[in-house]
């Protein structure tokens, strides 16, 4: 272990914890948002009791997604020093737009909406909440910019050591980040939905507030199912572009060893990673040509076969990733993901015609589910992130070069063990707090935030 | 084009300490003027509802020196590198305090969390800026030389203590614009009681710290006047103008600090290695499309959070 490696655990480990939070947020705030307009439009109490019960539990949410980004924000300049050196000029435009069109909008209006029942006019009320949630996606694509430019750069030039940006335009409309905005929000409402779902389920096992939490699953249920279909799409685009831009990812989440054409959709395979080939291999055929290229017969490069270029290309070292851990992270992103869509086909199905389904096995798995998503999206990241190693900056800087180089191993040893530890714990807080204010349950007649007596102060 | 960028980033690290600065106040100070459960709630509400918008302007400091001083985040961070690691620590917990104190069952672990994640980056802010600064050990490559204890020097200690002192003061005045009966009174006391310490540690430190040039002086006279009137202002009951004053003496603070600095943005301990506002900044091509954003957005975003200060304007009675 030296200093690259715990930061690398570090950043690895804070993001994905920073991404628990994430994906829950931004599905979940525009869901309440809609509850809340649902009930601005009917007045019917139960929509109320919605907006108030989920965004409560969006609220406590929100509070961890807070406070893991600051540490976000920090680490590229404690951790990262040489990297943020070099790619400042063009990484940091995306991220200072974040904080200034993004962050303060969720921020304010969400402390707004919080206390601003009894204070604002229904209407106004209503907005603050659709600004927040909005504001929350806005910042989602600013991010994902920032990590598209780490996959693909363009729009910049290499001068004087370092990158400019040439082309804010092209930073902001990477053809990565187009495809992978969508795929990142899709993702996220899949997994707001199945946490939607999974609650619900709990309540109606019960049969406790059938009449709010009945609508509340239908309504799940149908986002998921779209939100599934929306992975799918936007996973198989990003997989083609992924093929043309980093051929050496793609090659190593299907233990393709060497350049083929027709090539099979990997199910199941043990490698060998010594020799650059694979003991068992058990495949869809043409399943990957056509993820791939759309084609039958499409060309597809092999592991074996890109390293050699890449040593012509970039000179001599070691261009290949973890192949085990694309591999697996990769199936089981789709696979968790798929698994989540299953359960909600099953749940549309059992609850069609007004009915509830009997018996508790579909809401014990539907509560289980609830952590479906959530695998998806961290493998999802630790594919994507890992996929790309050895590079940070794909084409342009390794990750070895990019850590900082005065900070010494004892620092870095303190804040992962300092950062780990508090995460761990705070973790579990919020787990029980989610468990308390869901075993509350919807109030019966929602009750604005308690308000002191008025006098002017300003 | 990067002399704008610096006065930016002053104008973001001001925005940021005159808001979050009362919020760390209210935290220090909330185990001193609240008695019983229910005025520490209403101690929490006065900031509940803005005190993540202040922390964003943290949040864009960082991202705006990212991305018009790359050279100067880089070195920064990575040399302050424990510092802030504690920083980020007291800003989860009471971040989280904040947001689960009324949440849950016993309140007691929460205020703790609260009071320390307040305290110690109005500290840590002070020790590093003192830092910032008055130069630091840094090589050719820019990198940071010094440990840990380097920036725990005499010097940074006082900006640390100023700071602390400071922010608290802020805190005692916003509390007692926000509050009735009670608390305002005890706030108010506070205020009369901290108000001169600052003004004599606060001028201390900035004597210290010097400079040849003559706006870095009338700057801080300014924000000697501006405690000054704070205090009496508390002294007769007038707690918007005490809040005014003391708002004006932390922008004379940043922008004396700044003053100070320019136009380096980092100063070495052997000026041939310093960090300037040009060998750190980013190409004219990005510079120019921040500008627009800058000039764009940042008028927004003071518009809706002055909204918001709006509509939360009455204060809060400590029932
Ligand atoms: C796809 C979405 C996404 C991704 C990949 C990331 N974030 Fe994030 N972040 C959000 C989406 C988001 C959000 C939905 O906007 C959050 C979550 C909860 C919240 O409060 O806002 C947030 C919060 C959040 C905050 C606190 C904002 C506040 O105080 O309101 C910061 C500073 C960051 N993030 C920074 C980062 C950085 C530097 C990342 C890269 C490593 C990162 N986030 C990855
Ligand atoms: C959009 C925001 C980002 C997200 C959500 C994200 C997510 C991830 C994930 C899931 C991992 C894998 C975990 C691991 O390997 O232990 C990772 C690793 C890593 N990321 Fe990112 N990342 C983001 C942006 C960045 C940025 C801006 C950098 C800049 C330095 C970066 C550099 C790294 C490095 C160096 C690793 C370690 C690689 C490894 O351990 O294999 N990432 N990131
Ligand atoms: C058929 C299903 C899916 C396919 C084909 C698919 C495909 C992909 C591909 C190819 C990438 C890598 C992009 C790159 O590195 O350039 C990716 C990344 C990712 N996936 Fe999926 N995916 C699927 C389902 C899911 C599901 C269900 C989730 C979560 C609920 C998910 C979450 C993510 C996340 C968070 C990333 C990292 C961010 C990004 O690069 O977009 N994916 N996916």
């Amino acid at each position: 272990m030296d200093v690259l490696d715990l930061s690398r655990w570090q950043f690895g480990i804070t993001t994905v914890y920073h991404f628990l939070f994430v994906p829950l947020t931004i599905g979940l705030s525009i869901l309440v948002a809609a509850w809340q307009t649902a009930w601005y439009r009917t007045k019917k109490p139960e929509y109320l009791r919605l907006t108030k019960f989920f965004g409560r539990l969006l609220l406590i949410n929100f509070a961890m997604g807070v406070v893991t980004g600051i540490v976000q924000e920090f680490q590229f300049g404690m951790n990262w020093s040489d990297y943020s050196r070099f790619v400042g000029d063009v990484f940091g435009a995306p991220l200072a737009m974040e904080g200034l069109m993004a962050f303060f909008l969720e921020s304010t209006f969400l402390g707004l909406w919080i206390f601003g029942w009894d204070k604002l006019p229904p209407k106004v009320h209503l907005a603050t909440i659709w600004t927040a949630a909005i504001g929350t996606n806005i910042s989602a694509y600013f991010i994902l910019a920032a990590n598209s430019w780490m996959q693909h750069p363009v729009g910049y030039r290499i001068n004087n050591g370092r990158a400019e940006l040439t082309d804010i335009w092209a930073v902001l409309t990477n053809p990565t980040t187009l495809v992978t905005f969508p795929h990142v929000i899709f993702g996220a409402f899949l997994t707001a939905a199945a946490f939607v779902l999974g609650v619900g389920a709990w309540f109606l096992m019960r049969k406790k507030q059938v009449s709010i939490f009945r609508p509340a699953i239908r309504g799940a249920l149908v986002v998921a199912l779209v939100s599934a279909a929306g992975v799918s799409f936007t996973g198989h685009w990003q997989a083609q572009l992924m093929t043309e831009q980093q051929p050496m990812k793609m090659a190593a989440a299907e233990a393709l060893w060497d350049d083929e054409r027709s090539a099979g959709f990997s199910l199941f395979a043990v490698g060998d990673v010594e020799n650059g080939r694979n003991h068992i291999n058990i495949q869809v055929p043409y399943g990957l040509s056509i993820l791939a290229t759309n084609t039958l017969d499409g060309e597809v490069q092999g592991i074996n076969d890109i390293q050699k270029r890449y040593e012509a290309l970039y000179g001599p070292g070691d261009y290949v990733p973890v192949v085990g851990v694309a591999y697996w992270s990769f199936r089981f992103m789709i696979g968790f993901g798929m698994l989540a869509a299953g359960l909600a086909l099953i749940g549309l199905w059992l609850t069609r015609k007004g009915r509830l389904p009997e018996g508790p096995w579909f809401y014990r798995l539907a509560i289980l589910g609830i952590g479906l998503p959530f695998v998806a999206n961290a493998m999802g990241w630790i594919f994507t992130e890992m996929g790309r190693q050895p590079w940070t900056v794909f084409g342009l800087m390794q990750t070895a070069a990019a850590v900082s180089p005065g900070v010494d191993i004892t620092s870095v040893a303190i804040t992962l063990v300092g950062f780990t530890l508090v995460y761990a714990i705070l973790a579990v807080i919020e787990v029980r707090l989610l468990l308390k204010f869901i075993k509350l349950g919807a109030e019966e007649e929602p009750q604005a935030e308690p308000e002191a007596a008025p006098a002017l102060s300003y | 084009m990067e002399t704008i960028w610096f006065l930016l980033i002053a104008v973001l690290w001001t925005g940021y300490f005159v808001l979050e600065g009362f919020d760390f106040g209210v935290g220090i100070l909330m185990p001193f003027v609240a008695r019983d459960e229910a005025q520490r709630r209403t101690v929490v509400q006065t900031i509940g509802p803005v005190w993540d918008g202040n922390e964003v302007w943290l949040l864009v400091a960082g991202g705006a020196t990212f991305a018009a001083f790359p050279e100067w985040y880089a070195t920064l961070f990575s040399g302050f590198y424990l510092p802030l690691f504690l920083i980020l620590l007291a800003l989860i917990l009471r971040g989280v305090a904040l947001e689960y104190r009324n949440k849950s069952d016993s309140q007691k672990g929460w205020d703790r969390a609260f009071f320390w994640g307040s305290l110690g980056p109005a500290v840590l802010w002070g020790v590093a800026f003192a830092n910032i600064v008055a130069g630091v050990p840094l090589d050719a490559d820019h990198e940071y030389t010094g440990t840990l204890f380097t920036l725990l020097n005499p010097f940074a200690l006082l900006g640390g203590v100023a700071t602390l002192l400071l922010f608290a003061s802020h805190g005692a005045v916003f509390l007692a614009l926000r509050t009735t009966g009670e608390l305002r009174e005890r706030a108010r006391k506070i205020a009369r009681v901290l108000g001169p310490l600052t003004i004599v540690v606060a001028a201390a430190f900035l004597v210290l710290l010097g400079s040849d040039k003559p706006a870095y002086w009338v700057i801080t006279g300014v924000a000697a006047v501006a405690l000054v009137a704070s205090l009496l202002a508390t002294v007769r009951g007038r707690d918007g103008w005490a809040f005014t004053g003391s708002a004006l003496a932390i922008v004379g603070l940043v922008a004396a600090l700044f003053t100070s600095l320019f136009p380096n943005v980092m100063p070495a301990l052997d000026p041939a290695n310093s960090l300037t506002i040009t060998n750190a900044a980013s190409s004219p091509y990005t510079l120019t499309v921040m500008t627009w954003v800058a000039v764009i957005f940042t008028p927004i975003v003071l518009i809706y959070q002055g909204w918001t200060y709006w509509v939360f304007r009455r204060r809060l009675t400590g029932a």
